[in-house]
């Protein structure tokens, strides 16, 4: 029943409550957002496998150390994999870079997507206007949303407009007819994203002797599908990863070889220690200044436990408080900007990361003020 | 007897620099009195109601409380034993501001765990019976000197204590006030099976007590029941 003075205490002195749920705000967001934002980049890093979830595993130039470094292999690789047992079935995909010029005589780098002629597996993951089969029609292309209305928008005598189905482009001299427009997750570079044939991919690429970039696998049920990357590796001697480690070995790239982390790590440091700083010193401040409180409290028979509980209970409600309104405003800035090219990602993974890291700067705090308390000699009450 | 204290000796430091604040006191306190501590700034007054409150440990000699040994307790069990059996009135009150005046009475019996809303009803009571029935949902800082002594007394009594300890309750009150307050502490304190010990230098509210301990450097120089044998003395 002592919560309530606990608490009565903890908000009777508004301007230290404010200071401290003020400082962990800022730490729960600057931490919730920094990160968020870098798991949205991230992401990006893998969002061609992300739309891309029918394959289980990738394989590729052993070389290779992340998802656009493209090395390509001969098309009798294809077959060999085919031929791995376990193996359902297997397509070439084709992913590279290929410029493209516009009516009005602009250049875009846009990311090309071959996928199988037979079977079309690796499509879009959604199409918005038209339908995957129409990239059987000659020269057919499939542009994303967010590219046909921002790089590849048409610049006409009235204004600018977004492409349309019908609009033509020229990619590296060959003729490119719209047939419809389809949503992605957003990828790491902000190249407008094409998909078309495998073989059409193929003749607008520059020629060069290998042209195969990654054959997309499926694995029969029941079969683990780290194993069988395995068993593909040693047949073949190709790299052969299992889609959820090739998402790892794409991310561990970014990771070590990209200034990525360290910004956005940063940031995250500075709202841990801002909050530190700041709402752990006020509190701790605020535990001094009621350190004659507690003193009475404990000559009036207030035993240790009984004193620790009331101050861990008043670490653990302006964390809570703290917590929910940083991660609630984070969150807003997410849903907020959900729509944009903004990367922002908030897996529940990282809002507990985020609650744990607000919890330490409590606890920390709590820790100091709960030392100072049960030091305390209750005769100092009488000192006056 | 509600408290008997025999060779009480308390050193603050040690070696050359030690201080005796206490020097073999032997006191006792009986039920049903109020008993007052006088004497000079400095002459162990307040460290003998700490050791006499149990908040304070005595270098040597021993003190009991209604026959029990509180240096024998652990910790935690002379805490206990002391929210349940002492009243305290700090000469600064210590009453906490984020509280209201029922608030901060019903302290002592939530810490020994009375439920909020029960221990609220007694604190309520019990201001009623120090005539601050309209100030309940007061906070302490809109309350006068006289009124928030008056609250701290309350505190010290809701949860019936047998030994209720007083450090200057009247030194930051004008006479009419201090008289008052007295006569709550006297008239609500004293019971048959409870005693009133008070720390004070204030001579106009020394009728009030039943025995004067009269101390000087650490040591009780006399008891008297005569509070005009302390006034025209020299």
């Amino acid at each position: 029943m002592t919560r309530h003075v606990s608490l009565k205490m903890l908000m009777g002195d508004r301007a230290k409550y404010v200071s401290i749920i003020f400082g962990l705000t800022f730490a729960s967001l600057l931490i919730t957002q920094q990160a968020g934002i870098f798991l949205g980049i991230m992401a990006r890093t893998f969002s061609t496998m992300s739309d891309l979830e029918v394959a289980d595993i990738w394989v590729m130039d052993p070389m290779v150390q992340y998802l656009d470094d493209v090395y390509g292999l001969p098309l009798t690789q294809l077959y060999r994999v085919r031929g791995v047992d376990g193996v359902e079935w297997a397509v070439p995909f084709y992913k590279g870079q290929l410029r493209a010029r516009l009516k009005d005589g602009r250049f875009q780098t846009l990311v090309v997507m071959g996928i199988d002629d037979a079977t079309l597996i690796g499509g879009p993951p959604r199409m918005l206007e038209g339908q995957v089969a129409d990239l059987r029609r000659t020269d057919a292309i499939i542009v994303d949303s967010i590219g046909a209305s921002t790089r590849l928008s048409q610049r006409e005598p009235e204004g600018e407009r977004p492409l349309r189905l019908g609009d033509t482009l020229e990619i590296n001299d060959n003729r490119a007819l719209v047939v419809g427009f389809c949503q992605v997750t957003r990828p790491f570079s902000t190249m407008p994203i094409v998909y078309m044939t495998y073989s059409q991919a193929l003749q607008y690429a520059p020629q060069e002797r290998k042209m195969l970039p990654f054959i997309l696998v499926k694995a029969k049920d029941g079969v683990d599908h780290r194993e069988l990357a395995t068993r593909i590796h040693a047949t073949t001697g190709l790299g052969a990863y299992s889609t959820a480690d090739f998402k790892r070995l794409t991310v561990t790239y970014y990771l070590k070889n990209t200034a990525i982390p360290f910004n956005f790590g940063t940031s995250a440091l500075l709202g841990f220690l801002v909050g530190t700083a700041v709402a752990g010193q006020t509190f701790y401040s605020f535990t001094l200044d009621n350190l004659k409180y507690f003193a009475t409290f404990k000559a009036m028979g207030a035993t240790n436990g009984l004193l620790f509980r009331m101050i861990l209970l008043q670490a653990f409600f302006v964390g809570a408080t703290g917590f929910g309104l940083g991660a609630g405003l984070a969150s807003l800035f997410g849903f907020i900007l959900r729509k944009g090219e903004f990367a922002f990602w908030l897996p529940w993974q990282l809002l507990l990361s985020s609650a744990v890291a607000v919890s330490l700067i409590c606890l920390g705090a709590a820790a100091m003020s709960i030392r100072k308390v049960i030091r305390l000699e209750p005769g100092v009450v009488f000192k006056g | 007897m509600a408290v008997s204290c025999r060779g009480i000796t308390k050193l603050y430091g040690s070696g050359d620099n030690a201080v005796h604040a206490l020097r073999g006191v032997d006191l006792e306190v009986r039920s049903g009195e109020l008993l007052m501590l006088v004497g000079p700034s400095g002459c162990g007054k307040t460290t003998l109601i700490s050791v006499m409150a149990g908040v304070l440990d005595q270098t040597a000699g021993y003190c009991l409380f209604f026959g029990q040994d509180l240096s024998q307790l652990a910790t935690n069990a002379k805490t206990a034993y002391r929210g349940k059996t002492v009243g305290f009135v700090f000469q600064s009150l210590n009453l906490v501001p984020m509280l209201t005046a029922a608030e901060n009475v019903a302290v002592p019996l939530l810490l020994t765990g009375v439920p909020w809303t029960e221990a609220l009803h007694h604190a309520e009571e019990m201001l009623s019976r120090v005539h601050l029935e309209d100030r309940l949902h007061f906070y302490p800082a809109q309350l006068s000197g006289g009124q928030l002594q008056r609250v701290a007394i309350a505190r010290a009594l809701v949860h019936h204590p047998r030994l209720i300890v007083c450090d200057e309750p009247t030194s930051a009150l004008d006479n009419v006030t201090g008289q008052e307050v007295l006569d709550v502490v006297r008239r609500l304190g004293v019971a048959q099976d409870r005693a009133v010990v008070v720390v004070t230098h204030d001579a106009r509210i020394f009728h009030f007590a039943d025995r004067i301990a009269v101390m000087n450097d650490g040591r009780i120089e006399r008891i008297t029941t005569s509070p005009n044998e302390l006034l025209s003395a020299p």
